[in-house]
Parts: structure tokens; sequence; C-alpha cells
């Protein structure tokens, strides 16, 4: 048996996807918060909000960030089914089976990530509608790649406490704790520059602060660090998590 | 190799607690096998060591020859599992479920499609194979279960209390599919129960099990007739001593024990006996107001080993079960 098995991946990726379009409400539900956030700050700010970087208006400068946003509720949710799939016992069906935890794992993120972006591009349609001005397609496919390193990210951190905790109230719990600093943060609403000192250094480790930067950059051209830099990281970033998690669901009990 | 399953010395302990002590079993191909003891006894923890869920503490097993830990993707590849909990994702088909196993199974889609009409049509539920399982009932679900465990042909298929909380009927029916399949697919199947009536009916040889030990092996009726002869029961109204002489007068009657107006008489086929013992009574002017018949079953098997009712401890054990589901 090989580690990376790619028919299992694509089996555990192709359930996700089944799943995902037959629970509309859930998608519906995920997309509702980050589409009211882009909808209401998104107008309600657009004549207030003078010091984001020159040249754009509020709503080119808010989109991205909303699509951040999208990613990392979205991608946390990932955790969340590992629990399901624990609590409804699918998680031995999937356990028992001849496949090596890492194309579990892989699956699994194929089938977040998916999701994820899906997702992102959702709210990029109402984004365009009110006025957000896309640099090009380059940048538009630098974007996609980006939304996957993104929630990648994100589906690590989700399998790592999803893999050691056992309850699911306990795990919403915790990522709730999690997603809002991260979120705000992340200068998906306001430039982090605004921030006092202290915090601005919590901002600079915060992932999400690169991702939106650089979603910015490749959508809208208004990125204030260097691509190359929020790229890096980013890719950095989604290592150690992706590698974090599959280590603690490989060595995670099944019952 | 020419057993399905081996064990030497197989244990677990959980913080201190010794779940599974020193069990030896060997479980020859295409039979079907019974681990039969009280809840708690330990029956699930071994099938979780054989199929590569957790982790002997000491001791070695081999399943179709493989190692459970050094080679457990050997092992994975080769058996079936039927869990005691559902394991089913309700938010897919019953097709779907199954097109899903078998893709982790790495079945190329041709036969996959092939293999999901035909165990569908052996568990008879080819007419709902497109109905969400979340809309299937507690023994359509485990019906469906039984055909994905089968659905890859392993050679060995573990089924961790395949009837519990079933209706009479259903259990029934599933005891014929496990029949079934055992004797058209060639499998080896090893079978949890707490049920007596389960293992006697489907086993071909049965391991009670109380506190991690195998206290007896054999087939059930070789475990039942270590229990002895049928016991026939006569309630006599007067001239016990009158019976004794009698009834003792026939060589089929082994003994003879009278107490309380009662008399139990311990007689092989004791059924075919009841008219030539009321005659003899009628003659001897004994007058019989009842007779019963009680045949040996594994309950009184495990009662012998273990000084212990097994039923009391199940029905208590379901209690608590049924309350904690809730």
């Amino acid at each position: 048996m090989i580690a990376f098995d790619p028919y299992a991946i694509y089996s555990l990726w192709l359930r996700e996807m089944i799943r995902f379009f037959r629970l509309k409400s859930r998608v519906v539900g995920s997309i509702a918060p980050p589409f009211f956030f882009l909808a209401f700050l998104g107008t309600g700010f657009s004549g207030m909000a003078s010091r984001v970087p020159a040249g754009v208006d509020y709503i080119n400068y808010l989109a991205p960030g909303i699509i951040g946003m999208t990613l990392l509720f979205s991608s946390t949710f990932a955790g969340m089914s590992v629990l399901w799939d624990r609590e409804f016992g699918f998680l031995r069906e999937i356990m028992v089976a001849p496949v090596t935890r890492l194309s579990i794992v892989l699956g699994r993120t194929a089938g977040g990530v998916t999701q994820a972006v899906i997702q992102g591009i959702i709210i990029l349609i109402p984004g365009i509608a009110m006025g957000v001005k896309i640099k090009g397609l380059t940048g538009l496919l630098l974007s996609l790649a980006l939304m996957v390193l993104i929630s990648a990210t994100f589906i690590g951190v989700g399998l790592a406490f999803a893999s050691r905790m056992k309850d699911m109230s306990g795990f919403s719990l915790i990522m709730n704790f999690m997603i809002f600093p991260v979120f705000l943060l992340s200068g998906a609403l306001f430039p982090v520059q605004n921030l006092p000192e202290v915090v601005r250094v919590l901002s600079y480790i915060d992932p999400l602060t690169y991702g939106v930067d650089a979603l910015r950059g490749c959508l809208v051209g208004a990125n204030s660090l260097p691509l190359m830099l929020d790229a890096m990281v980013l890719t950095g970033c989604c290592a150690a998590t992706m590698a974090i998690g599959a280590y603690l669901f490989e060595t995670s009990d099944v019952d | 190799m020419e057993h399905a399953i081996e064990t030497r010395g197989l244990v677990k302990r959980f913080d201190g607690l010794v779940a599974v002590d020193d069990v030896n079993l060997s479980v020859k191909r295409g039979e079907i096998f019974g681990l039969l003891g009280p809840n708690g006894a330990g029956k699930s923890t071994i099938i979780k060591m054989l199929t590569t869920m957790l982790r002997p503490s000491a001791g070695e097993a081999y399943v179709w020859g493989h190692h459970i830990v050094r080679e457990r993707d050997a092992v994975r590849s080769c058996i079936g599992v039927v869990f005691q909990d559902p394991s089913v994702d309700g938010k897919l088909t019953a097709r779907e479920n199954l097109d899903f196993h078998g893709r982790m199974y790495g079945m190329p889609g041709a036969e996959r499609k092939r293999r999901i009409a035909e165990v569908l049509e052996l568990v008879e539920l080819s007419d709902k194979a497109d109905v969400l399982l979340e809309d299937f009932s507690g023994g359509m679900r485990r019906r469906l279960e039984i055909a994905r465990g089968l659905m890859h042909r392993p050679h060995v298929l573990f089924l961790d209390e395949p009837t519990l909380g079933l209706d009479t009927q259903t259990r029934r029916y599933i005891w014929d599919y496990i029949r079934a399949m055992n004797r058209e697919e060639d499998v080896t199947v090893v079978i949890t129960t707490h049920y007596m009536e389960e293992a006697d009916n489907l086993c071909n040889r049965v391991a009670i099990i109380d506190h991690g030990r195998i206290v007896a092996l054999d087939s059930p009726t070789a475990l039942k007739s270590m229990i002895g002869t049928d016991t026939l029961t006569l309630e006599v109204k007067d001239g016990m001593e009158r019976l004794r002489d009698v009834l003792l007068g026939f060589e089929w009657v082994r003994s003879f024990d009278a107490s309380n107006g009662y008399v139990n008489l311990s007689v092989d086929s004791a059924q075919s006996r009841i008219p030539e013992v009321v005659l003899a009574a009628c003659r001897a002017g004994v007058r019989i107001r009842s007779v019963s018949v009680h045949e040996p079953t594994l309950e009184d098997v495990f009662l012998r080993y273990t000084g212990r009712s097994m039923r009391d401890e199940t029905v208590k054990g379901d209690l608590v079960r049924a309350l904690m589901r809730r």
C-alpha cells in the first residue's frame, strides 16, 4: 500500500462534495454572515473610511478582507466535520479502511478547501456588484491559489483541535475564541497600521493578515506588504498547521 | 496457514483495569465463530484489537496470517467490520455509502457497480438503494452495514453485536443473511453477542468470555452436553417413595432428586420419555400434577463456569445502555 492514495483521497473529497451540495441550508448559513458584513460595512462606511491606502475606496479594501473571513469560518468548520463523523460513527468506517492516515487527512483537506474556495468565490460576486474592480485575470487566478493556501492553513488548525477534543460544544467554544481575534487582527475590516503598537504586533503573528493583504494585492492592487513576503509567510504557516493537524489526527484515538 | 485468526496471550489493559486477560484462541477458516459473554466481558475489546482499532498491551494475534500490529494495513485489507454502533453517513444514500466504501478499498468502477447490486440483493435492500440512510429504520441500517462489510469480499467478517436492539423478527432475518453469506461468499465470520440463542443458533463454535478470559470454548452442542442431559421435572402429590422405586427401575433414568413435592430426573431426550414416566406413575398409583422439560442451554454453561447467571447481568447492562442512549 502506498502512503498517498489518490483514489481514496478522491473518495473522501467526493463524499464531502455530495454532503456540501446536499446541505444547502448550511451553505446559506455560512455565506450569510460575511455577506452581511460586506453589504452593511461596505455601504455604511463608504464615505467615512478615509485612511485606507490611497487610491482605493472602502469597498475595494473590504471585499478581499471579507473573502478572508469566509475562508476562515468555512475552514475551521472542516474540523467540526471530523467531530460529527466521530459522533455518528462514520469515522470508524474511514479508519478501518486500508488507507493511510495521510491520505485521509489529504482527502478531508481537499474537501474542506474546495468548499471554502467555492464560498469565497460566491462572496466575490456581490462584491463585484457593489463596485469592486478586479485588476485582471492573472490577479484573479493568483487569488484563487491564495484562497487554497489560506483555507488549508485553517483546516490544519481545525484538524489539530478536532483530533484532541471529543466534544463538539468545547470545540465550537475554542473555535469562536480563536476565530474572532484572528479575523479582527487580520486587517480585514481596517488597516492594521491604525492599531496601537502593542496590538499591531499581534496582527503580524496572525497568518490571516498576510492572506488578506495578498488577496488585496492580487484582486485590487492594494497590498501594504510586499506580495512575495505575504506568499512566503502564508506557505510556511500552511505547511506548519497542516503538518501539526495531520500528526495529531494520525495519533488520535478513534474511540 | 490454516487458521483465519490466531491469538497468543492477548492482553488489553486500560489504566490498570484488565479488559482482556491472556486470550488464546484460533478461528478456523470458513466457520462462524462466536464470542459470547455479558456486557463488559471484553468481547468488543478483542474485536477492536483484531480489527486494528486498538493496540494490545501484550501478546500477539494474526488475522489471515497478518500480524495485527506490524501489518495493520494488510490486516485491514482482508477484513470487513460491522461495528456495534451505527457507522454510516446519514446524508448519503445506500448506494453512495457503498460506493464510498468500494473506493476506499480500491475497487474499480465496474466491479463496484456489480458488487453493490449483489450485496444489496443479499440483504434485500435493492429497492432502497437511492434512499438517504437517515431515513432507514434500525434494522435496515444494520442490514446495509452487513452488506457494506461484505462488499469488498473480505476473508474475515467481524460482527460486533449485530442484532443488538433489534426486534425478534429482524434478528432472525439477520441470522439468515449471516448464514447465507458464510455459505455463499465463503467468508469466515466472527460474531460477538450476549444473546444465548444467537450464539446457539448461528455459531459453529463458541468461546464463552467472562472478565476478559475465555472460560469455555467448543461447539454449542458440545458445551451443552458438558452440562449433562435434559432435566424432567415432575410435580407429585404423594407417593414419592413408590415413584422412586418405579422410575429408578428404568435404565434411562440417570438420577432422581426429590424435594418439596418436586422430582428432578436426569434423562436423555426428555420429551420422548414423558409418556412412559406418566404411565409408570399411574400404574404405581402416584398422581402427577405437572411435567416440565428443561434442556441445557448456553446459559447453563455460563452459570456452570462462572457461578453467575448471564441473563441477570445482561438485562441490567441493557437497561443502563438504553438509559445512556437517551
